[in-house]
């Protein structure tokens, strides 16, 4: 990272921490949640920018994640904040497990594979064998943390910050895992898998890896999700998350870090603008807004973002040196 | 006996419906490589077309026909206008662009129509045909129609002109566009095909499981696992494993876990073929050259 890219960070880091002290407590409760999103779609992210497999089924690690959390805050006491790490650990072995049989499958056949798994993830949670744990239809219900050590904080304030701290956390380590070995091994597979298997890299491990790795991020924000929203129920969790997630991750951007905050705000706030807009049909607006966006940015947000950079950046460039090109002409070779 | 074989013939009679939705989603995956999501919901919207023409006071069969056209003009413009300008973009955009037209069908539907559940009629007697206690006269008649629109196509593309071009499009693009074959058109006619070939299955299905905006999202599901189990480049597979997939559905969800997880576990079979015959039991095995 740049000098540059580390100041917008930073700035853009402060503006998150004010942003509680400037809107109401509904709007930081839909910010939690973009926050809570952004986890999600960059374990998708993962998975599918980095790696390219497709999945239509993340929505099943997202209920595992917040079933785990909500099954262990109400039937065993656990307090909050340990149930992510569980949650996290619970659909990294989940995760494993389903990407090593998945091995074998590629492009639409993976993505029927997780389509399943998304289909019959609220199937799964209705299943009355289950209900002790997962209180069937009804689902469970958790009371919401309240903030910590007397701090002068409402608890949707509270709850903000705390899931601000773990996304921060959840980039960072994303961001340091993407640039290093592991993250190029990722998109070399991506690239060319008989490749990348020639320069030595184990495409086996590091595929169920990736899957492992996408699918713990994408618990860790179920868990949140369903801290931060108090309920769980397996209608909740429905085959249309996991592809909402997938447009959250192809419009806000596809192999790129950023992208997953884009897609986050994309799929929290359009559903609304687009609940205002039309009241009898919000979801043809939704849609339109969809293809809208990919006629507009086919690479997504981030892409959109990075061609204006550039475009920009070729200006200034341009400038600078037509007019470093003027001086030297008053002794240029011809005229020696 | 008697219970398991009206189970298996009540398999193929939800089959047949399933296979001709996957086999509208192969024709599309021939030619572009892309599985429409937005399939179910365009036979779905179909249906609804059908269901007004035949409350304006149309005979069944005139409205049959007269949307199955409407079915294919409407996939035409939709290739035209929707899916062309987004041609060349990455998988992902084009997949974002089926979801959206999925949404806005259902969203649409369900503002014209409501949300209701409508009855939908049957061109079919009502009583068992030939006095048999299998099967009820319109299972049989949606295995015959859909028997009936499979032979159609076959002979279309193996005997016309046109169905020629269409394949040639499919499978050689560039070559197919030097001998003077207007690929882009091929395409939308594919389109218009599917959407006709949906827009029937939708008929068939509506009297059955009645008529609402959610009701194909189940059969698309099934109809992508169905096409997927049969090989996705191979048309007679897709029927094939639609008709395989009904049974499964049919007689695991009666006799072996109840319908609670029948979904599940069909699907779950459904992997377990993949995972030993990755590309279908009729598909293209795929080998590449480094």
């Amino acid at each position: 990272m740049n000098q540059r890219t580390l100041t917008v960070v930073a700035v853009l880091l402060l503006l998150a921490c004010a942003l509680p002290f400037l809107v109401s407590n509904y709007r930081t409760f839909q910010f939690t949640l973009v926050l809570v999103y952004a986890i999600a779609l960059l374990g998708l992210n993962i998975l599918t920018g980095y790696n390219g497999q497709i999945s239509l089924g993340h929505g099943a690690f997202y209920a595992i994640g917040a079933y785990t959390a909500a099954i262990l805050m109400d039937r065993f006491g656990v307090p909050y904040w340990a149930t992510l790490p569980v949650a996290g650990a619970v659909c990294l072995a989940v995760g494993f497990l389903f990407g090593l049989p998945a091995l074998r499958l590629e492009g639409l056949y993976l993505a029927l594979a997780t389509f399943a798994l998304g289909v019959s993830m609220p199937q799964l949670l209705k299943y009355h064998h289950f209900e002790k744990w997962t209180g069937g239809v009804q689902g469970i219900v958790i009371t919401k943390p309240d903030p910590p050590f007397g701090l002068p904080l409402n608890p949707d304030q509270w709850l903000y910050y705390f899931t601000l701290a773990v996304m921060v956390l959840m980039f960072v380590l994303a961001w340091n895992l993407l640039r290093g070995r592991v993250g190029r091994a990722m998109v070399a597979i991506r690239d060319h898998h008989i490749a990348a298997e020639a320069m030595g890299i184990n495409t086996a491990m590091v595929k169920s890896l990736t899957f492992g790795v996408s699918a713990f991020y994408t618990g860790v924000a179920g868990a949140l999700g369903a801290i931060a929203i108090q309920f769980v129920a397996p209608d909740s969790f429905n085959i249309f998350l996991s592809i909402v997630f997938l447009v959250g991750i192809a419009i806000g951007g596809l192999a790129s870090i950023p992208g997953a905050i884009y897609g986050a705000l994309f799929i929290q706030f359009v559903p609304n603008i687009a609940d205002e807009i039309s009241k009898a049909a919000p979801w043809a607006v939704f849609g339109i807004f969809m293809i809208g966006f990919v006629y507009v940015m086919p690479l997504g947000v981030n892409g959109a973002i990075r061609m204006l950079l550039a475009r920009l950046g070729r200006k200034a460039q341009n400038n600078r040196s037509t007019a470093g090109v003027t001086r030297p002409t008053i002794n240029s070779p011809e005229e020696v | 006996m008697d219970a398991l074989i009206h189970q298996v013939l009540a398999g193929l009679a939800t089959g047949g419906i399933y296979a001709s939705v996957a086999l509208a989603l192969v024709m599309i995956y021939q030619a572009t490589h892309l599985v429409n999501f937005a399939q179910g919901e365009l036979a779905m919207f179909c249906t609804y077309l059908a269901w007004t023409l035949i409350n304006a006071g149309f005979g069944y069969w005139p409205a049959f026909l007269l949307t199955v056209g409407l079915a294919f003009v409407l996939g035409v413009v939709i290739e035209r206008v929707v899916i062309r300008p987004v041609e060349n973009s990455p998988v992902l955009a084009v997949v974002v662009v089926f979801i959206g037209l999925l949404v806005i069908l259902n969203s649409i539907a369900v503002w014209i129509y409501t949300g209701t559940i409508k009855t939908f009629p049957s061109p079919f007697p009502t009583e068992p045909l030939f006095g048999n206690k299998f099967m009820s006269s319109h299972e049989i008649g949606a295995i015959v129609v859909t028997l009936i629109m499979l032979l159609l196509l076959y002979a279309f593309f193996r005997f016309t002109p046109l169905g020629l071009a269409m394949r040639a499009a499919a499978q050689n693009p560039a070559s197919a566009k030097l001998v003077g074959i207007r690929v882009g058109w091929m395409l939308a006619l594919g389109w218009g095909l599917a959407a006709a070939i949906g827009a029937v299955a939708g008929m068939m299905v509506a009297p059955i499981v009645f008529l609402e905006p959610n009701m194909m999202g189940g059969i698309l599901l099934y109809a992508f696992a169905a096409a997927l189990v049969g090989g996705v480049d191979s048309p007679g597979g897709a029927v094939f494993g639609g008709f395989l997939v009904g049974v499964l559905e049919n007689v695991l969800g009666a006799f072996v876990i109840g319908n609670e997880l029948k979904l599940a576990v069909a699907l779950v079979l459904i992997i377990g073929v993949l995972v030993v015959k990755p590309s279908g039991f009729f598909g293209k095995v795929h080998i590449t050259r480094v």
